[in-house]
């Protein structure tokens, strides 16, 4: 348990997938404009990241390598695979959120759909194969990834909410300055790098 | 099962008149993907510490945007609109796959240090924007033209980014020494390359800093092309 606690923590804090890896910055930078979709789509990431990253365990484990059920190595069909399911997922959320949040539903738009293409997703399936982990740690390192993710979106859109209250050069407001604040917001969280994980433990 | 019948328009398709020309360069300055668009940033910050990596991730992108354009827009009549994203996603991973394997084949060390990235070209958001907002619409010689485009406008913010950050990270371009203290300097000290006091910012390799250098390259494109200030 101590294990999963451990894995949590440093998928969202140490290792944040926005600020640490820069993976979704498409979404995060286009949806960030007020809190509340930010919100939004933060808990669609959450959500579709814990999902997929079992499945893809699964798929990963069982259909492509070598000691699965068909007995050869299958790994090249990884991108094809991963990303098919993780579109399937993104189109179910996309249902469920149209059933049930009409306005959450067009204020997301067109970044809905491109959950799928969001790398945070499909980065962090790719990271979960490499990092070896098991059933349980994937579950983890989805949730935890996911949770990070959506604090690193919902503060950027705080910050930005703000920041319509500032001086900023005509050119460079908008879009310019949520690249600055990101990197600087990156380089703050280049500081939890130090934070040992075994204290978890 | 009634025969789906395919409508496509009786015109010439393959003009490149005034209006073919605009889908190439608009994305170049006025609809940039990266500055404008704010699509694919996520490779466009990782890739970028070395120019030559740049270069190799720009040509691979306008291929992959352009033949997944013209390829969705041939099909488009015939996918149904609550499958397509998988469909979309099938021919954008075999382009992919196609990529990777030839890039393997062709420059090995590239693709050891690109690996990661090339994957990451799926689900780069230039490819799947643009089939959404323009191939799913248009003829397959127009949405060929668009993916070019847009490829190229992509390619050429990579191409300025990395050439600062590995100019100022590294103090080279392409691997060929500019500014800063040869390796030889220790050896022979009356040797000295240009700028030779010249520090390497080791901040420049870091990921934060393309975050500011595309802020600035922002900063600049919209001072310089007025109509694009966000007014909101």
């Amino acid at each position: 348990m101590g294990d999963l606690i451990n894995i949590f923590i440093k998928s969202a804090f140490i290792e944040n997938l926005a600020l640490s890896y820069f993976l979704g910055m498409c979404s995060y930078l286009a949806v960030s404009k007020s809190v509340k979709t930010a919100f939004g789509l933060g808990l669609a990431v959450i959500f579709v990241l814990g999902i997929t990253m079992p499945m893809n365990w699964i798929i990963n484990t069982y259909l492509l390598s070598e000691g699965g059920l068909f007995g050869m190595d299958l790994t090249f069909l990884r991108f094809i695979l991963f990303i098919a399911v993780i579109a399937s997922m993104v189109q179910l959320v996309e249902m469920v959120v149209e059933k049930f949040s009409p306005e959450l539903y067009s204020a997301l738009g067109i970044f809905l759909p491109l959950i799928t293409v969001n790398c945070a997703i499909l980065g962090g399936s790719l990271f979960m194969v490499s990092k070896e982990y098991n059933f349980s740690q994937s579950v983890a390192f989805g949730l935890g990834g996911g949770f990070g993710w959506f604090l690193a979106i919902v503060a950027i859109a705080a910050i930005r909410e703000k920041m319509k209250y500032s001086a900023v050069p005509a050119p460079l407001r908008g879009l310019g300055m949520a690249f600055l604040l990101t990197g600087l917001m990156g380089m703050a969280f280049m500081g939890l790098m130090g934070i040992d994980p075994a204290a978890f433990n | 099962m009634a025969e789906v019948k395919v409508a496509e328009p009786k015109e010439s398709i393959f003009t490149f008149g005034k209006a073919e020309r605009k889908l190439v360069t608009d994305p170049l300055n006025d609809n940039n993907p990266i500055t404008v668009q704010v699509l694919g940033i996520c490779s466009a910050l990782a890739v970028t510490t070395l120019l030559n990596k740049a270069i190799v991730m720009a040509i691979a992108v306008t291929f992959v945007t352009a033949f997944s354009n013209l390829f969705t827009s041939m099909l488009r009549t015939g996918i149904p609109k609550q499958v397509r994203m998988i469909v979309q996603l099938v021919i954008i991973a075999t382009l992919v796959t196609i990529v990777e394997l030839t890039l393997k084949a062709v420059n090995y060390p590239i693709y050891k240090e690109l690996s990661v990235f090339i994957g990451l070209i799926i689900t780069n958001c230039i490819v799947m924007g643009r089939l959404e907002a323009y191939a799913m619409a248009n003829n397959p010689w127009k949405s060929f033209l668009d993916g070019i485009g847009n490829g190229l406008g992509y390619g050429i913010i990579l191409i300025i980014v990395a050439a600062i950050r590995e100019l100022f990270g590294k103090g080279s371009l392409l691997d060929f020494k500019i500014i800063g203290p040869t390796a030889d300097y220790v050896l022979n000290t009356s040797e000295i390359s240009w700028l030779g006091w010249y520090a390497n910012n080791n901040l420049m390799v870091l990921f934060p800093s393309a975050m500011f250098v595309i802020g600035i390259v922002i900063w600049v494109h919209r001072a310089w092309n007025k109509k694009l200030v966000d007014i909101s």
